[in-house]
């Protein structure tokens, strides 16, 4: 149906977006390419000079970089695990026939209007605490010591604060998804005597099937970007337990003020992102057609 | 009152001739950056007094966090934006941002009395004797401890302690069924947070960052010392959780009397003397940070928030006049008699202590002089050094390297490594970037 | 077959759902608790009754005038959403009814423009702000947010137009409509849900942007996220003070949220539904 003239009209309507977003793309991503060839610290700017792979050498040489790498992507399956799953339940939860819908809705929600940083602020300070925190208050009050939860389990934490923010967002796809189900279908099921889980399992799921796959993708974009939580909380430490690949580029960007060095870095992460991007649409994309 | 203000006007309306008379005649706005601590949101709070004394200036402030403000302001200085007149730094950028040339050297004129500026502190803002940054307060550190505690626990601590009765005071007031703990320090990773309090624990303890061909000296027996008795004290006489703990939740455990000694910040001093704030507050005593027996060095800490000029900035003048009265006797003078003495700024000017009143009111003022006095940032381990800098060393990579290394110690700290491991780490870290930095050739 | 879910399993139900809504929201409410709380009752340990002194919002006020950043807030979030959706309506729709082999490949690029880390190309960025005068200026992050998330928005009215169905356009066309009536009468009508989420959905995410509105920030366009940067983490634990700004940060983006949820949910599926 599509004729030459209305071909024509739709490749000037796309064109604004595309190339804005290519010039958005190229402009900085060149200068970072070009910075990622220099011996550049912004606290030297007298001393640039030529560095050759030099800056890539020494970011991936970093003691830290395969841990930061483990925990770019032990972060982005934890979150993505605990908020389908949770996602999921959620909104089953929800469809359920009871009593205050709109008002748990919106509680449940609420979280994804938090800016980041109040997000980490408020579990650090209020939540996790080990002296004044909340959990440290359950804690004394079943005996138990409190848990010191950012020395000891300091991925885990920012994992739960991400998820925290994060599951609102599925929750709500999901719901979507799970309200647009047929319920004629799901009565039928009934009636022939498929029990829950089976009706879970055959029915329900492969519904959710495209939701879920929208979920993973639009938030493994995020959370591979994820920093401001663990420089609120953790610092990325003790140690380098909870740095991440971005905390990583960061460190270098603003406690190093190496701009050679983060530019190598972003260019790494980049690469790194693309992969994961491309794997995931081999398994995950087809569900999107 | 009135005789302080009108001093107060006298004084400013001078430094505005002063620093010229086209500051006064143009309509000027000061974009002004500067950290969220006590004193400088009080002075935020009298930039009226300063507008109305120079009606042509018109003061836009930017309060940030410490860690973003520092960001903010070191990319705006390196890349000359010229989005700030007046920065709040302290004493780690001052040389090495002078030695760049992107501060306006500082001259005023009699009336601000430079020469009553305490003299560590005033060496510590210059580069080849011109000052590039105007003291708004200083710190060194102290041992605040609890008068009450020790009494009962039958210890004593002298004016000038050691590190070994410190250890035993911690030890005989440490009663953690009752949430009392001997010794609160600093334990969050950071060049500013606990690398602050171990690089001068470690100066008292003989050892140095450096040795003169710039090689970390983590691998020697002062580091391993210092590393192994800080845990100790901590593991067994410290709170929960000291791996989080930094200035603030340590002022907070001390101020609900939580911990027997506390080694920090003068400043500290007085927050926790603050009736309002503090539940122990007629119960504190003062006395110089430890030193190591035979080790003549007090940890040689020195800080000063420091309000200084970039180059880039196109209100150099108005902004002079701004630093002159923010810093001058007047100003103090000007909180003394609107918040009582103890709110006056410390550490930066001799006058404050000699001032009856201010002793009078200000128990730890003795002890916050005698501190900065002994504060030595020119050599600040009993070793050779090349380095300046007391609790950090004045080279740009110091940021990451120290917050790296005080990552490692904090790790140990959380019983995550050993002290062998820890040491290792930060010396093949600190020896890692060192070797990029190209100070190790 | 109308089910008859048995009261029991109701009430059941409706304990679980509750009970596990407030624990998501409870870490929200305990900050609009302390918000209310004076210093020291604040670390005194757990309380959820406050004295509700408004104490600490008026602390913060007088300390910050929380009006500028807001006003700027405000402007940046619908500024840049109104910007994005003029760009990214024409190209969503062109993708969406007349598609062509890489209109998938395009879209998947851009959602990969948002991998690059914010941080590593602040340097450049920031001198690109310095010699063009959009430093510190609002129409400057307007332009910026709206880069940052041009991706996400053409993605999502993508999907959202997709789901029209080209049966109805036919059918207009049919009846001799012309482009304009087609786009006007038809199309307009059904497209305005999935353009109200978007809307929403880009708001929200524009308001809580933290790192680029910081950075590229002094007085003039600083943000409500420059706001909580100048309470957080000051000297001594202030935590009613901390509660209060972040309260007022959250509170006109949570309100709004709250509001127009409904809308939200309608558009907010990415295609998620078949």
């Amino acid at each position: 149906m599509a004729t030459r003239q209305t071909q024509g009209l739709a490749r000037l309507m796309r064109a604004p977006a595309i190339i804005l977003l290519f010039v958005w793309m190229i402009v900085p991503l060149c200068m970072t390419l070009y910075y990622s060839f220099l011996n550049y610290n912004l606290l030297n700017p007298t001393m640039t000079s030529w560095a050759g792979w030099f800056n890539y050498q020494y970011f991936y040489t970093d003691p830290a970089f395969f841990e930061a790498i483990r925990n770019t992507l032990v972060l982005v399956l934890g979150v993505l695990l605990i908020t389908v799953v949770g996602g999921i339940a959620i909104a089953m939860l929800i469809d359920k026939p009871i009593w205050g819908q709109g008002v748990v809705r919106i509680l449940v929600i609420s979280p994804f209007f938090v800016m980041p940083p109040v997000a980490a602020l408020i579990w650090k300070n209020m939540i996790m605490h080990p002296s004044y925190g909340v959990l440290a208050d359950v804690a004394q009050f079943f005996g138990a010591s409190p848990v010191d939860w950012f020395a000891q389990y300091p991925l885990t934490a920012i994992i739960l604060i991400v998820s925290w923010q994060w599951l609102p967002f599925a929750t709500l796809i999901l719901l979507t998804s799970l309200q647009s189900l047929d319920t004629e279908q799901m009565e039928a099921a009934e009636m022939d005597g498929a029990p829950a889980h089976s009706r879970f399992l055959y029915l329900i799921l492969p519904h959710m099937a495209r939701a879920i796959t929208v979920v993973i993708l639009i938030q493994t974009i995020f959370l591979l970007g994820i920093y401001a939580e663990i420089l609120v909380t953790t610092n990325g430490g003790p140690g380098t337990a909870s740095t991440n690949l971005t905390f990583l580029i960061y460190r270098a960007a603003r406690l190093n003020f190496d701009i050679g060095g983060a530019a190598a870095g972003g260019i790494i992460a980049v690469i790194l992102a693309n992969i994961v991007a491309i794997f995931l649409m081999r398994v995950v994309g087809r569900n999107l057609d | 009152m009135t005789m302080t203000f009108r001093a107060l006007l006298g004084a400013t309306a001078l430094c505005a001739t002063a620093a010229g008379i086209a500051a006064a005649q143009d309509n000027v706005t000061l974009t002004i950056a500067t950290v969220n601590n006590g004193d400088m949101i009080r002075m935020q709070g009298l930039t009226g007094e300063f507008t109305a004394a120079n009606p042509g200036i018109t003061v836009e402030w930017v309060t940030l966090e410490e860690n973003i403000l520092r960001e903010r302001v070191t990319t705006d200085i390196a890349t000359q934006g010229g989005q700030y007149d007046i920065l709040t730094i302290g004493t780690y950028e001052v040389p090495i941002w002078a030695k760049q040339g992107w501060l306006a050297p500082l001259e005023f004129d009699e009336a601000y009395a430079a020469d009553d500026l305490i003299p560590p502190v005033r060496d510590a803002l210059s580069v080849d004797g011109k000052l590039y940054a105007a003291p708004f307060y200083a710190e060194s550190a102290m041992v605040m401890y609890r008068t009450d505690l020790a009494e009962a626990a039958g210890v004593t601590i002298p004016e000038s302690p050691t590190w070994t009765d410190i250890m035993n005071a911690a030890k005989a007031m440490t009663d953690k069924s009752k949430e009392q703990y001997g010794i609160c320090l600093r334990g969050k990773p950071g060049w500013g947070e606990n690398m602050a309090f171990l690089t001068a624990m470690a100066n008292s303890y003989g050892a140095r960052w450096f040795d003169t061909d710039w090689k970390p000296q983590f691998d020697s027996a002062e580091w391993k010392a210092t590393l192994t008795d800080y845990l100790t004290m901590m593991n067994e006489y410290g709170p929960p959780g000291a791996s989080s703990n930094g200035f603030n939740e340590n002022l907070s455990l001390f101020q609900q009397g939580k911990c027997g000694i506390w080694i920090d910040a003068t400043v500290a001093a007085s927050f926790v003397t603050d009736p309002e704030d503090s539940t122990v507050a007629d119960k504190v005593g003062f006395a110089q940070f430890p030193n190591k027996e035979g080790v003549d060095n007090h940890g040689n800490w020195l800080w000063a928030w420091s309000l200084a000029i970039p180059t880039s900035s196109d209100a150099q003048d108005a902004a002079k006049t701004f630093i002159a009265w923010a810093t001058s006797k007047g100003y103090t003078e000007l909180v003394a008699s609107k918040e009582g003495w103890r709110a006056a700024p410390p550490g930066t000017r001799t006058s404050l202590y000699e001032n009856a009143e201010y002793q009078k009111e200000a128990p730890f003022a003795e002890m916050t002089l005698t501190a900065i006095n002994a504060a030595n940032t020119q050599k600040a381990s009993v070793q050779d050094i090349p380095y300046t800098g007391g609790q950090f060393v004045a080279i740009p990579e110091f940021q990451g390297i120290g917050t790296a290394v005080g990552q490692q110690f904090s790790a140990a700290l959380a019983g995550q490594m050993s002290v062998d491991d820890a040491l290792a780490g930060a010396q093949s870290n600190t020896t890692r970037e060192m070797t990029r930095a190209g100070y190790i050739k | 077959m109308a089910r008859a879910t048995s009261r029991n399993a109701r009430v059941g139900w409706t304990v679980a759902a509750w009970f596990v809504a407030l624990l998501i929201f409870f870490p929200i409410l305990y900050t609009i608790i302390t918000s209310l709380k004076s210093e020291q009752e604040a670390i005194a340990g757990f309380d959820l009754i406050p004295s509700f002194t408004l104490e600490s919002y008026q602390t913060v006020q007088s300390q910050n005038n929380y009006w500028r950043p807001f006003t700027n807030s405000v402007i940046l979030a619908v500024g840049s959403t109104i910007l994005a959706l003029i760009v990214a309506i024409p190209a969503a729709w062109a993708m969406a009814f007349s598609p062509t082999k890489r209109t998938k490949d395009i879209l998947m690029w851009m959602l990969s423009t948002k991998m690059m880390p914010a941080v590593a190309v602040l340097v450049p960025i920031y001198l690109i702000f310095l010699r063009t005068g959009l430093m510190d200026t609002r129409i400057g992050l307007t332009i910026l947010l709206m880069l940052i998330n041009l991706p996400i928005v053409v993605w999502m009215l993508y999907t959202y137009f997709r789901e029209i169905p080209g049966e109805i356009l036919e059918a207009a066309r049919m009846d001799g409509a012309s482009l304009r009536d087609e786009i006007l009468y038809v199309l307009t009508p059904m497209a305005v849900p999935g353009i109200a989420s978007t809307l929403l959905l880009n708001i929200i995410l524009a308001w809580n942007e933290a790192f680029w509105t910081i950075q590229l920030t002094t007085t003039n366009a600083a943000p409500l996220s420059a706001f909580i940067a100048s309470f957080s983490s000051p000297q001594g634990l202030f935590w009613a003070k901390l509660s209060a700004a972040s309260v007022m940060a959250i509170a006109p983006i949570l309100v709004l949220g709250w509001f127009s949820q409904k809308q939200l949910v309608r558009g907010l599926t990415f295609g998620a539904v078949k």
